[in-house]
């Protein structure tokens, strides 16, 4: 098969974009990361997104996206796997061009969440879990989160300092990125004085509500050349998909991210390389202690050892296991179906050597993205060609 | 959750959310909550129906203290994940309850009642929730 390589990248800072719609945020990012590979036209557009028709009221973003960044006709879609939408959207890209089928695809996720009302938000984003079973019973997201993270705080020992460590490495980091909505260092005791929204969890284990896009241009090694140095080629070495049980109480083990273990053993054998290998990990942090459980599912710590990550400081950008090295999902911010997308280009800059918060000499690095309850994940490995 | 004119996507679950009855499999005598078409453990469809006792133990929980739209009336509500004494877990709210009392383990019984309701003219909808068995 053809080896696929990201050759240009763009993106919107992420927040509150009240003077920007859903389609102005796409097309920026689309037409920033077209203008940063060199190409001018695409054969397909894969459009990562959530909640459009409930945000917004606006579905068929294929047709719109396209049309509005005067792509011409051809094929678009929407690609949804909820908060995983933008992951899905660039695997999805990546099958098209190593199938053969297309030579040159642009990926966009893309996210507008700051129309609706909070507690519509809040409703919104709880059609990723199981409406009947979950949402039925005026359960949140957040709430579902709450949940696990009381039983894995039990479970091994940990306190709600212990998680804050998440947030406030997060934050660290998300200082350095332009494009982060909060670009705030804070402390442990920012995190312990938040409100609760759903306890244990506070407002700042949580990652904000939030606007953004963000775009991939992808195509084969060979095709590559006639667009961009070596340099700026960054392959698709890996990838994984897989789902779980979309109700958190079907699950038989409620602090395995099964789906995450088995997609990021898929990407980890289609890339040839293992855990040890992997030099930066942009973890699907959307609440601190899913931060926890993704190092664990992804084979980066032991069950029960993913928080002592954080405490041993191993996941700063100079520890063994840098995460969130653009400020994650906690201080980036997380428009849900953007999110795997805006993790994509922040691996993409620390591979090229132009991340303003870089590891020193990364070489290979891991994307991880979360929908619903850990009910459907994505797993990217990206390397330097 | 939509508009109240959805009232036949309610009425499909009262088994269920009314007297929870679940589903339990003819081939692995597994029993799941809620009825599935096909048997998680085995891949079985024959599946036939299985009336749960009701009775339970807290295996999580949290508050919620930002409801999403339409469950604004009860903030803040305890919600839980319970361990039916048959195996399987169910989410549901806990009521008749203080919410310093709830502890790991804590004995719950399903009793039924009003989940939420839509406007004035609207319909209502009831279902389980849990609360400490009465002495």
């Amino acid at each position: 098969m053809r080896k696929p390589v990201i050759i240009g990248v763009g993106l919107t800072p992420v927040g509150e974009h009240w003077k920007l719609g859903l389609r102005d945020l796409a097309v920026e990012a689309l037409l920033n990361a077209m203008e940063d590979a060199g190409v001018d036209k695409v054969d397909s557009l894969y459009v990562g997104n959530m909640a459009s028709g409930s945000f917004v009221e606006q579905e068929n973003l294929g047709a719109l996206i396209a049309d509005w960044a005067g792509l011409g006709n051809i094929p678009a879609v929407k690609v949804e796997g909820a908060c995983a939408s933008g992951g899905a959207a660039v695997q999805e890209g990546v099958k098209a061009v190593m199938s053969g089928l297309e030579d040159v695809v642009a990926v966009v996720g893309v996210e507008k969440m700051t129309d609706a009302w909070p507690s519509d938000a809040t409703r919104y984003l709880a059609y990723a879990a199981d409406a009947e079973w979950e949402l039925f019973h005026g359960v949140s997201f957040v709430a579902l989160n709450a949940l696990a993270m009381r039983l894995y705080m039990k479970e091994y020992g940990y306190t709600e300092e212990d998680l804050a460590l998440f947030a406030v490495n997060a934050h660290a980091n998300g200082a350095k990125n332009p494009y982060a909505m909060f670009k705030k260092v804070i402390k442990v005791e920012t995190v312990m004085r938040s409100p609760y929204i759903a306890d244990p969890l506070k407002l700042f284990d949580a990652s904000p509500i939030a606007d953004g896009a963000a775009a991939v241009i992808i195509t084969t090694e060979e095709k590559a050349k006639e667009f961009v140095d070596k340099a700026k080629m960054i392959e698709v070495a890996g990838m994984g998909r897989a789902i779980d049980t979309i109700n958190l109480a079907n699950r038989k083990d409620l602090l395995l991210l099964k789906a995450a273990k088995v997609a990021a053993e898929r990407a980890y054998k289609m890339a040839g390389v293992g855990v040890d290998n992997i030099d930066f990990f942009e973890v699907h942090d959307a609440f601190t202690v899913m931060a926890a459980l993704s190092l664990e599912s992804i084979g980066a710590a032991e069950r029960g050892k993913g928080a002592m990550l954080a405490k041993e400081g191993q996941i700063a950008v100079d520890g063994d296991y840098p995460i969130q090295t653009l400020g994650g999902l906690k201080a980036r911010g997380h428009p849900v179906g953007a999110t795997g997308v805006y993790q994509t280009v922040e691996a993409v800059w620390q591979l090229r050597g132009e991340a303003p918060n870089q590891v020193p000499d990364a070489e290979v690095g891991l994307t991880q993205n979360i929908g619903g309850t850990g009910s459907n994940i994505t797993v990217t490995i990206l390397r330097r060609v | 959750m939509g508009k109240p004119m959805q009232v036949a996507r309610y009425w499909r679950h009262f088994k269920e959310k009314y007297r929870l009855i679940g589903g339990k499999c003819k081939s692995c005598g597994q029993v799941h909550f809620p009825k599935r078409p096909v048997c998680p453990e085995c891949g079985s469809q024959e599946i036939e129906e299985f009336q749960f006792s009701g009775k339970g133990k807290v295996v999580s929980w949290t508050i919620i203290r930002n409801p999403p739209s339409g469950y604004e009336y009860y903030k803040p509500y305890p919600i839980a994940l319970i361990e039916l004494e048959e195996g399987p877990l169910v989410l549901a709210q806990l009521t008749d309850v203080d919410p310093e009392e709830i502890d790991f383990g804590m004995e719950v019984e399903m009793v039924t009642r009003k989940i939420r309701e839509f406007s004035e003219d609207g319909i209502i909808l009831y279902g389980y929730k849990f609360r400490p068995p009465l002495k």
